[in-house]
């Protein structure tokens, strides 16, 4: 009987192999996300693990018991398993749990837990209630997406063509500044746009602070606690994953047809615009997708350097979810900022998309 | 006609580079700030104001203990997760980029989707999956699992782009001059992966010590050093916060530039050009 069986193993061929390992994989998954989103009662979720025990210890013996093509067949699968069932557990099942949330009610302010009741009405209260913040989180994360990209490509440039032998050093520039906290970053431009800093006292000097009110930069001579602030932190905080992306995809132009293009009369500018920046595309994509989506929902800059009227939706979630512990809308509210962001990156990978998103 | 597009090019050429300039200063002017503020003898409980030049905060760098204490978490939580993160993030490139199977391509957009789920949402939702249960309580445990789970992408997504171009076919050599599975894993792949596992586990490392927002949702009362100094920035900015900021600094930088000169030393050493 047993001699049967490894026969058996010994003798699967290939795409046997292959729809067991994958088959067995996703229903790991599977299991895990169930038992993670609580789709089954308690005892269920045991009888779950214990399927979960006998696929893994089976796939093991088979390994062991099977022939080295099997092994090969199975091998990609069996290095992809535990990794999946942390992201099955840790990320696709919040998911659901968040769903759920989102469409709960607590009874009370005092609950923990809120009972799942089809109540629509949290979404509701999201866009009416915190529809402003909904606004503010997309205008300035737009904005300093724009501003990564008109600061940061030509820092990108800079160090793909003239860097030269510095290349790796300037690279290295870029980067070390990150090498400190976000929060004291993020707080050390608090102390450079306060109203006695430096940046105020620069402006003050040229006399820029007229022109800067007129068009709505300055409020009332300050610049700490404004809109501009704001923005001014997240286009800073999210530089770098902007020029990176780009330097990326300049590097690996052919320099030669640039050349090429002059030797055949064409303007530096004109060569700029049909060859360099085509082939940048992919680069300023991935830092667009890097920058706009932690932009849209942080909340560290709108706390540090902007005032109650310039909140964004990272700050109104953190608020209910974490101070009011109002679970329900919160979770409404992360949900529709999850969805509006995959929408827009839908959109947005059509016209500009490229396969290499990593 | 030539010399003025000389001329021409050689002021872009100029504007450009003074242009980039001035986005370094930009990267760096908070960098000098918080550097030049660990130096403040702050008037009153917030070091957001220069007063006068001190080496006071320098003679005790540990000198604020709930921060020395936070610090301290925070390096362990990053560890442990570093290292479970590394070895998942591993197996999934390795299995990705070696071999070619059904599935893959449904499974590389599975890897991204955390990359394009914001922050705030992965902490949130995985909050709501820590509130639904009773076996872990929110704390250094929750913070572990949280941190894994952003960074298993990263890990997997850089190795991936590092071992590309390797050469798999070395591994069935070696196997056919005789040596075992485990050897061939031990002398010739891992050898090769290893620098792009290194540069991952760096990664991870590094943005599990800076992560604030996923923390924030899944910390309970534990204070890792973002959070301690989130929380303690309502009543006080402490100028022990730069000198633990710029010894930081300091130290990361001074590693890097250690192991990119020992590994162009070594890469010269061995004839090779990379």
């Amino acid at each position: 009987m047993a001699a049967a069986v490894v026969e058996r193993i010994r003798s699967t061929d290939r795409s046997t192999g292959e729809k067991w390992g994958l088959g067995l994989l996703v229903l790991v998954g599977v299991c895990l996300l169930a038992i993670g989103a609580g789709w089954v009662p308690g005892g269920l979720s045991f009888l779950l693990l214990v399927v979960i025990g006998i696929v893994l210890v089976g796939l093991i013996s088979a390994a062991v018991l099977g022939g080295p093509d099997l092994r090969r067949t199975l091998a990609p699968y069996g290095l992809l398993k535990p990794g999946s069932m942390w992201l099955a557990l840790f990320y696709l099942a919040p998911l659901w749990t968040l769903l759920r949330n989102s469409l709960s009610a607590k009874e009370s302010r005092f609950d923990v837990q809120a009972t799942f009741s089809w109540e629509f009405s949290n979404y509701g209260t999201a866009f009416t209630d915190f529809g402003p913040q909904f606004t503010r989180a997309f205008l300035y994360a737009g904005i300093a997406t724009a501003l990564t990209i008109m600061i940061g490509y030509p820092v990108a440039y800079f160090i793909a063509f003239r860097g030269g032998r510095w290349r790796n050093i300037l690279l290295g520039l870029v980067v070390v500044p990150f090498f400190t906290s976000y929060l004291i970053r993020t707080i050390a431009w608090s102390s450079i746009l306060a109203d006695s800093g430096p940046a105020v006292k620069i402006i003050e000097t040229l006399r820029f602070n007229g022109i800067l009110e007129a068009i709505g930069i300055m409020d009332d001579g300050r610049l700490i606690n404004t809109a501009t602030a704001v923005i001014f932190g997240l286009t800073y905080n999210f530089l770098p994953f902007m020029i990176l992306p780009i330097y990326v995809s300049l590097e690996k132009i052919d320099t030669r047809l640039v050349d090429a293009a002059q030797d055949l009369y064409s303007s530096a500018s004109r060569a700029f615009r049909k060859i360099v920046l085509p082939l940048s595309v992919p680069g300023v994509f991935a830092g667009t997708l890097l920058t706009f989506i932690p932009a849209a929902g942080d909340f560290v800059n709108a706390q540090f350097l902007g005032n109650p009227n310039t909140t964004m939706i990272g700050n109104s979630i953190q608020d209910q979810f974490l101070r009011q512990n109002n679970y329900p809308v919160a979770s409404a509210m992360a949900f529709v900022l999850m969805a509006i962001i995959t929408v827009l990156v839908l959109i947005y990978s059509k016209f500009f998309g490229t396969e290499d998103l990593a | 006609m030539s010399a003025t597009r000389n001329v021409r090019s050689r002021v872009g050429r100029a504007a450009l580079a003074v242009y980039a300039f001035g986005g370094f200063i930009f990267l760096f002017a908070p960098i000098a700030f918080i550097v030049a503020f660990s130096f403040n003898k702050p008037k009153g409980k917030f070091n957001i104001i220069w007063q006068e030049f001190t080496l006071d905060n320098w003679r005790n760098p540990l000198a604020d203990e709930a921060l020395t204490e936070a610090l301290w978490m925070s390096l362990r939580i990053a560890a442990l997760s570093t290292g479970i993160s590394t070895i998942l993030g591993s197996m999934i490139a390795i299995s990705l980029s070696r071999y070619s199977f059904r599935g893959s391509s449904a499974y590389n957009f599975l890897l991204v989707l955390p990359l394009t789920t914001p922050e705030i949402v992965l902490g949130s939702s995985l909050a709501t999956l820590f509130l639904g249960q009773s076996i872990v309580e929110f704390g250094f445990t929750t913070i572990v699992i949280a941190h894994v789970m952003f960074q298993v992408s990263f890990v997997a997504l850089t190795i991936r782009a590092r071992i590309r171009g390797y050469d798999w076919t070395l591994e069935q050599a070696a196997q056919d001059l005789g040596a075992s599975p485990f050897m061939t894993f031990r002398k010739v792949t891992l050898p090769l992966i290893l620098p792009g596992i290194m540069a991952a586990a760096l990664l991870a490392f590094a943005l599990s010590i800076d992560d604030f927002i996923i923390t924030f949702f899944n910390a309970g009362s534990t204070m890792t050093f973002p959070l301690q100094i989130f929380g303690a920035s309502r009543v006080s900015i402490s100028p022990q916060i730069n000198v633990l900021a710029t010894s930081i600094l300091l130290l990361t930088v001074g590693i890097l530039a250690v192991g990119t000169f020992t590994g162009a030393r070594r890469r010269a050493r061995h004839g090779l050009d990379g």
